[in-house]
């Protein structure tokens, strides 16, 4: 039983981390807390569905091709909405809420809330110390190291990063070194609504394709960053694994109380936030800047 | 001056006068509201079912109510009731009070339809439910006949009669894993999503198991909107269950039939996942949805009566899919409500009540249907029964009621054991 949990945590966690990563990264840097992260996701899901029912694409190209539409859909989204308000963090908070309903209204007008599918990368399954475990899964669980080593590497090996990490660190300081905060937050954002993107187009074969998708991986995700520490990626990416191992806890200890799973994690998260209020990471992070 | 204000004032009474009550004055035509989440499928096999028992009542000049034929006029209500109860009481009002409706047909989620029930019993006004299976709809009517006498339910069958079918369906593939496989005495484990509706059901299925020869091993309640169970199927697997009996009204049943068929999880399903009944089953578990079962009521090429087939093939041309239960408003409208009114000639609730009553009708839905003293939907051989479906190799088939209690409807094939589970337990 032991090994089932440790597999299930590791790919639990690991959708996790891929969601998290992302939402932390905006908000390290541009202190932007977008509700509608998870809503770019769940658009590029529906992009992947019609890349594949309706435009009969292969499922990896509509994967790559979704990635595109939905990050010119965050750079507008990021340029009329969040940009004017940026100052006042309230407003972005309730901007990317409405902005995030505005989604999923609109696909539920287009796709109605029929539960869609879309199909596996990688199909089948493989024997791990004896426990079943679906190709995809496998897939995802590479994806977020990947995810996180390309952050990383963007973060520290490149002149953007520097940019991003100097405007994190002090905006006005970095305004006078004649760094645009307003474009690196916009670069930012980019990077952050590819990551939903191509979170989305990994999870999407797991998932199940609906307006409502994005709701459930949101306040996963809003835990996984307050548990972590905010704006920590480090601290999303331990905060992911914790959670996630958390539900598969539940789930072999306590079957009748499965759908607790999420209820669990969730204590987890204050419980934690009781003993040290800035997260795990948070302490560490504010170093870093 | 003053005569100019009096002149405004009676032109603006006479355009409210106008307005509000114009909808009443549209004398002849019988209006029917339809309720239901109709961004939905549920709701938009509320609203399908019903426009083609209107077409079909209109293209023959309406009904004949009394001396004149009265056409029926459909109103869509949507109650958005998956999301938000308020919705759904607005929308009921609104049929009620703006659009005053004749009839109500529809509502699907158990704690909506109470809440509309009541607002309907209220103007006291029919309304046929097409959607929520909780007994105490009906046994409402029971406690309190004149309040609440113009409630029936048309259809699905009330949740006490699901668990029926669901341990007659269990006892089948019990004796063919017996037969088959040589299992003796079989281990279930019984996955349910967490929905008040359906904790009675579990423990009627908790404790039938055992009386029924069988070993339970244990019960998974997954959210009911959770995006994957694969810990859920490992631990099953653990168990070593060779049936799974499934409870799933929501989007966890896909989830489930897909990450079990992605998985071959060596086991025999049975029970209910409403996912199942749709056509678009098959593209969301993306093909891994074989094997998987749920009690249903239409299904391909297998017919009640002779009403049934032409009927399917007719709103599968239509629309474009399989109809489902919810689309049974069209028995509701078109046998229900429809010929009770031409047979009292009247739209008056009062006299179609003790009509609609008694009247056995034959629908598309049943062999025939009837409602007991509280207005609810018969059960049984002879009356409605449903069927269960499996999905064979891509396709829909219905495999029960084949024979039980000497019920079977044309077009019913055998039960299929996953071939994953033959190749571990044949010996």
């Amino acid at each position: 039983m032991i090994l089932d949990i440790i597999l299930s945590g590791l790919i639990n966690g690991s959708v996790y981390a891929l969601l998290a990563i992302g939402f932390s990264l905006i908000f390290g840097v541009a202190r932007i807390v977008n509700i509608a992260h998870t809503a770019f996701y769940m658009l590029a899901a529906y992009c992947i569905y019609y890349g594949t029912h309706k435009l009969g694409l292969n499922p990896a190209l509509s994967m790559l091709a979704a990635i595109i539409p939905v990050i010119l859909i965050g750079l507008i989204s990021y340029k009329l909405f969040i940009d004017p308000i940026r100052e006042h963090e309230a407003a972005v908070l309730i901007a990317t809420i409405a902005l995030a309903m505005a989604m999923q209204e609109i696909m539920l007008l287009i796709f109605t809330g029929d539960f869609l599918g879309v199909p596996h990368l990688v199909k089948g399954y493989r024997m791990v110390f004896g426990v079943k475990i679906a190709y995809q899964q496998l897939l995802t669980f590479a994806a977020a190291l990947l995810v996180l080593a390309l952050v990383w590497a963007l973060l520290f090996k490149t002149r953007v990063g520097l940019a991003i990490r100097s405007t994190a660190q002090d905006r006005e300081v970095a305004n006078l070194m004649g760094m645009n905060d307003s474009r690196v937050a916009m670069i930012t954002m980019g990077v952050s609504v590819g990551l939903a993107a191509f979170t989305g187009a990994v999870i999407a074969p797991l998932a199940i394709v609906n307006p409502f998708m994005w709701m459930h991986p949101l306040i996963m995700m809003m835990a996984v960053v307050v548990l972590g520490g905010m704006g920590s990626i480090k601290g999303s990416f331990v905060g992911a694994y914790i959670l996630g191992f958390a539900e598969a806890l539940v789930v072999f200890l306590i079957p009748m109380g499965a759908f607790l799973k999420g209820s669990v994690a969730l204590s987890i998260m204050i419980v934690v936030l009781l003993i040290r209020p800035e997260g795990l990471f948070g302490v560490a992070f504010e170093e870093e800047r | 001056m003053k005569r100019s204000r009096f002149v405004l004032s009676v032109l603006v009474m006479a355009g409210l006068v106008l307005t509000v009550g114009f909808p009443a004055w549209a004398a002849d035509v019988i209006k029917v509201g339809v309720i239901g989440p109709m961004h939905f499928m549920q709701g938009k096999g509320h609203w399908d079912g019903a426009t083609l028992a209107a077409e079909e009542i209109n293209a023959k000049g309406g009904l004949q109510v009394g001396k004149k034929k009265m056409k029926l006029e459909l109103v869509k209500a949507d109650s958005n009731e998956f999301l938000s109860i308020t919705d759904a009481t607005s929308a009921m009002e609104r049929l009620m009070t703006k659009d005053k409706v004749h009839f109500v047909v529809g509502g699907f989620r158990t704690e909506a339809v109470f809440a509309m029930q009541d607002i309907a019993m209220d103007y006291k006004k029919i309304f046929l439910g097409c959607g929520a299976a909780h007994p105490e709809l009906c046994t409402r009517v029971g406690k309190d006949y004149e309040r609440y006498k113009y409630w029936f339910r048309v259809t699905p069958m009330n949740s006490i009669y699901l668990v029926r079918v669901c341990l007659v369906n269990l006892a089948t593939v019990n004796g063919m894993l017996k037969k088959e496989l040589g299992i003796e005495k079989a281990k279930v484990a019984i996955v349910a999503e967490k929905a008040v509706w359906i904790d009675p059901m579990i423990k009627a299925i908790e404790e039938n198991v055992p009386k029924m020869g069988m070993e339970l091993v244990g019960v998974w309640r997954p959210s009911a909107t959770a995006t994957d169970v694969t810990a859920e199927l490992t631990a099953v697997q653990r168990a070593d269950a060779q049936i799974i009996f499934t409870i799933f009204s929501a989007s966890v049943g896909i989830t489930f039939a897909r990450q079990a068929g992605e998985l071959e999880i060596p086991a025999a399903f049975t029970g209910i996942n409403v996912e199942a009944q749709k056509d678009g089953f098959w593209a969301a578990t993306q093909g891994k949805g074989d094997y998987a079962v749920s009690m249903s009521t239409f299904v391909r090429g297998v017919s009640y009566n002779e009403f049934t087939e032409p009927f399917i093939e007719k709103y599968i041309s239509r629309f474009g899919e399989l109809p489902t239960y919810t689309a049974v408003t069209y028995d509701a409208i078109k046998s229900t409500l429809g010929e009770a009114i031409e047979e009292t000639g009247t739209l008056d609730a009062e006299k179609l009540i003790p009509v609609i009553a008694k009247a056995e009708r034959i629908g598309v839905a049943a062999a025939k249907s009837k409602f007991d003293k509280n207005h609810d939907l018969v059960f049984g051989p002879g009356f409605a029964t449903g069927m269960t479906l499996q999905w064979q190799e891509g396709k829909m088939r219905a495999w029960w009621p084949n024979g039980w209690e000497g019920v079977t409807y044309k077009g019913m094939v055998p039960y299929k054991i996953p071939p994953w589970m033959i190749k571990k337990y044949k010996k």
